[in-house]
């Protein structure tokens, strides 16, 4: 097995005096698409907030690369890190391009090197060179998509972490996006950790999938798993409700 | 303007003073005291020598002014001297006003007495000819200005004296008090006996025949140090000594009042009359007096609201970042708001005399519009900071910014339509407030609008009133586009 980048060692966290996730141990592979997937309240976005110190653990450690994500290491370990949230969530002051620029203008990087990453970015992602200079609310679901990926890789960073990000586009630019998503993620080889609740973007994405039920994880492993080795009765629930359209037959 | 620049009007204005200070002559809120401070400042400017007239307001406020050193001279009445300020009768009065560091010149020449008026056909109605006649009609309305009220040798004197029954006396201003006697909605007032309105309204002025009102005969107080400092100066004031007659005295104060003449051309045409002496011809033409008014505003609002930024971002910023002490900075600045701004203004004199040594002029209108202009930038801030969405912030802090990076390049700029919003209210506020500067001698568009409500003279009001509406408008389109431009952007 790959070394884990990621390692979480006996971590809870409690909002408000409820538990909302742990205690959990899991380590997230170098290089691969792990995926966490569960319903609403399960813990998974808590647990990609964990990862890079957006939230702190009540107890437990989160790792980075070997070192202990907390207040002081916080910041290193978010430039080695690509974060991407539902709708992108751009800053709607600044253009496209100010969005995907703004942390290495903040580093100081020089025009050329920033022009040429942006344009590297965009041949990638695909997104045309004429929107970069749009504000987020000119831009279409998909593109604000594309938007926000490039602002995550930037920097070139080692992880990518994808919070539900195709949730809010219809299903026709979705499944463009999840085959263009997923093609750049083979391309990277980077380690991506990719929230979803649905089954199907689960199985299209990932190396790995966790499964959590109320802070915890209730199955880990291949996707194929999921479906002919469930570990309890809630999996198969759970893989059961994901339901294809069902179509009646067409009358005589 | 840049920050240095802002910086040093705020210093300047706060300071207050050139390398060569010019004499000032201080004036109560009336039209004799200001046509007499108008006679001191042209007599006192010669070579070398600048003097201006400061319209301050009531004898507490003079008095103050002269001892500090706010203003060098200003006419003041023997009985006002000693009734009111030493509240004692010395048989050497030079004597006991040097204890204070002040001088006292001979009279100037006319007395003008506290007395109580009437319209003759009232008083001949009810057959009151002399104040002692007032016990028998305890029903009268009485309406006072509220110094006369306070005065010891005002009302609470006079109805000691006399035994007076009435409970029915209003406070009001003098002009007001005048047109409410005429209009009969008061029945008495008191006078002064020098008053152009005596004449121009055909009053009866009560007999003081149990001899309550001592004599106010007119002189010039001035600092000690003024024989040191200017000794041309004491002996320039000095030649009004004797010199202006009652009549003399009541003309001037008609000229002004009924016939809203321009007490700077009054005075110089006096001083030329009397004592030949040549004085700047009239005050600056009307675009000139606009202008100057403007100006002065200007140093009021600008100083003060740039502070306010400087200081309410921050503040605002502190309360979105602390919600606990929060709470608390909002409800100070929403306290501060609560103060009636002619309070807040009054009561920065001391501050500032303590603060920065000057209790009058532009500092303490400067402090007291800074507080006033506070709430509105302040709580937009927070308003600004904290509607902005969670996942905004989160997105900012995942990409690695610092706190402060977070502030600076994502947060401030989302709320940047909201501050602005509450600057733009601030600055009308600020406007506004500002004309209460007349008060305390800081000028602006207030020196006017009060002068016009003294003299009951409308034109010069709205001199005031006008730019003051059109400054708040320019102010209100000026962030209102600023803000739009970010609208826009954002």
């Amino acid at each position: 097995m790959t070394p884990a980048l990621f390692a979480l060692n006996g971590v809870t966290k409690r909002y408000a005096g409820r538990p909302a996730l742990g205690p959990l141990t899991l380590g997230v592979p170098a290089g691969q698409t792990t995926v966490l997937i569960g319903p609403s309240g399960c813990g998974k976005s808590t647990l990609l907030r964990l990862l890079i110190g957006l939230v702190e653990p009540d107890a437990g450690t989160v790792a980075f690369d070997g070192t202990v994500v907390g207040p002081a290491t916080a910041r290193a370990v978010r430039l080695r890190t690509g974060y991407v949230i539902q709708d992108g969530g751009l800053f709607p002051h600044l253009t496209a391009r100010g969005n995907v620029t703004l942390m290495a203008h903040h580093l100081g990087w020089d025009v050329a090197r920033v022009t040429a990453r942006v344009r590297e970015l965009a041949d990638l992602t695909r997104f045309p060179t004429d929107g970069l200079d749009r504000l987020p609310h000119h831009l279409s679901g998909g593109q604000r998509q594309r938007v926000g990926l490039m602002r995550a890789l930037m920097l070139d960073p080692d992880a990518l972490l994808l919070d539900e990000p195709l949730g809010a586009l219809d299903p026709l630019v979705r499944a463009d996006l999840q085959t263009e998503l997923r093609d750049i993620f083979r391309a990277l080889g980077k380690t991506v950790v990719l929230v979803t609740h649905d089954l199907g973007e689960a199985a299209f994405f990932a190396d790995r999938v966790v499964l959590l039920k109320d802070g915890r994880v209730v199955q880990d492993g291949s996707p194929a798993a999921l479906w002919h080795r469930p570990a309890d009765p809630f999996v198969t629930r759970f893989v059961q409700a994901q339901r294809g359209p069902q179509i009646p037959a067409e009358a005589p | 303007m840049t920050r240095p620049a802002i910086v040093a009007v705020v210093v300047a204005s706060l300071a207050g003073c050139s390398p060569e200070r010019p004499v000032a002559v201080g004036a109560k809120k009336f039209t004799e005291s200001v046509i007499l401070a108008e006679l001191g400042a042209r007599l006192a400017a010669g070579p070398g020598v600048t003097a201006r007239r400061d319209d301050l307001g009531g004898t507490p406020a003079l008095w103050l002014a002269l001892t500090q050193g706010d203003i060098d001279a200003y006419p003041e009445y023997t009985g006002t001297i000693t009734r009111q300020i030493l509240q004692a009768d010395p048989p050497d009065l030079a004597a006991a006003l040097a204890a204070h560091g002040v001088r006292i010149s001979k009279p100037l020449g006319f007395r003008n007495n506290y007395a109580l008026g009437m319209r003759k056909d009232t008083a001949a109605a009810k057959g009151v000819r002399a104040i002692s006649d007032l016990r028998r009609h305890p029903d009268l309305k009485l309406g006072f200005i509220h110094e006369f009220l306070d005065r010891p040798d005002g009302w609470p004197g006079v109805k000691r004296h006399y035994a007076l029954p009435h409970a029915n006396v209003q406070g009001m201003n003098h002009t007001l008090a005048y047109r409410s006697l005429v209009e009969g909605a008061i029945d008495v007032t008191e006078v002064y006996t020098t008053d152009g309105e005596i004449a121009q309204y055909d009053l009866l002025v009560l007999a003081d025949d149990l001899d309550f009102f001592p004599a106010y005969e007119a002189v010039w107080l001035y600092r000690a140090d003024l024989e040191t400092r200017h000794p041309e100066v004491v002996a320039r004031l000095r030649r009004l000594e004797g010199k202006i007659s009652e009549e003399a005295m009541q003309t001037m104060n008609a000229e002004v009042q009924a016939k809203k003449a321009d007490e700077g051309r009054v005075a110089g045409e006096f001083l030329f009359r009397e004592l030949g002496v040549e004085t700047a011809p009239a005050g600056p033409g009307l675009a000139a007096r606009v202008l100057e008014t403007t100006v002065e505003h200007l140093l009021l609002v600008v100083p003060s609201l740039a502070v306010a930024i400087l200081v309410g971002v921050p503040l605002g910023v502190l309360a979105a970042r602390r919600p606990r002490l929060g709470r608390v900075v909002l409800a100070t600045t929403g306290v501060i708001q609560t103060i009636p701004s002619l309070a807040l203004l009054l009561f920065m004199i001391p501050v500032m005399m303590w603060l920065v040594g000057q209790g009058t002029g532009a500092p303490p209108a400067v402090a007291a519009l800074f507080l006033y202009s506070l709430l509105p930038i302040v709580r937009n801030t927070h308003t600004g900071l904290t509607g902005i969405a969670g996942s905004l912030r989160e997105s900012a802090e995942a990409l690695g910014l610092p706190g402060w990076a977070v502030l600076w390049r994502v947060e401030l700029p989302l709320a940047a339509p909201t501050i602005l919003a509450g600057v733009r209210t601030a600055a009308v506020i600020n406007v506004g407030a500002a004309t209460l500067g007349g008060f305390i001698g800081a000028g602006g568009y207030g020196e006017p609008i009060l002068r016009g409500l003294d003299k009951f003279d409308i034109p010069l009001m709205l001199e005031g009133a006008i730019p003051a509406a059109v400054m708040a408008l320019a102010a209100e389109s000026v962030f209102g586009l600023t803000g739009r431009g970010f609208a826009r952007r954002g």
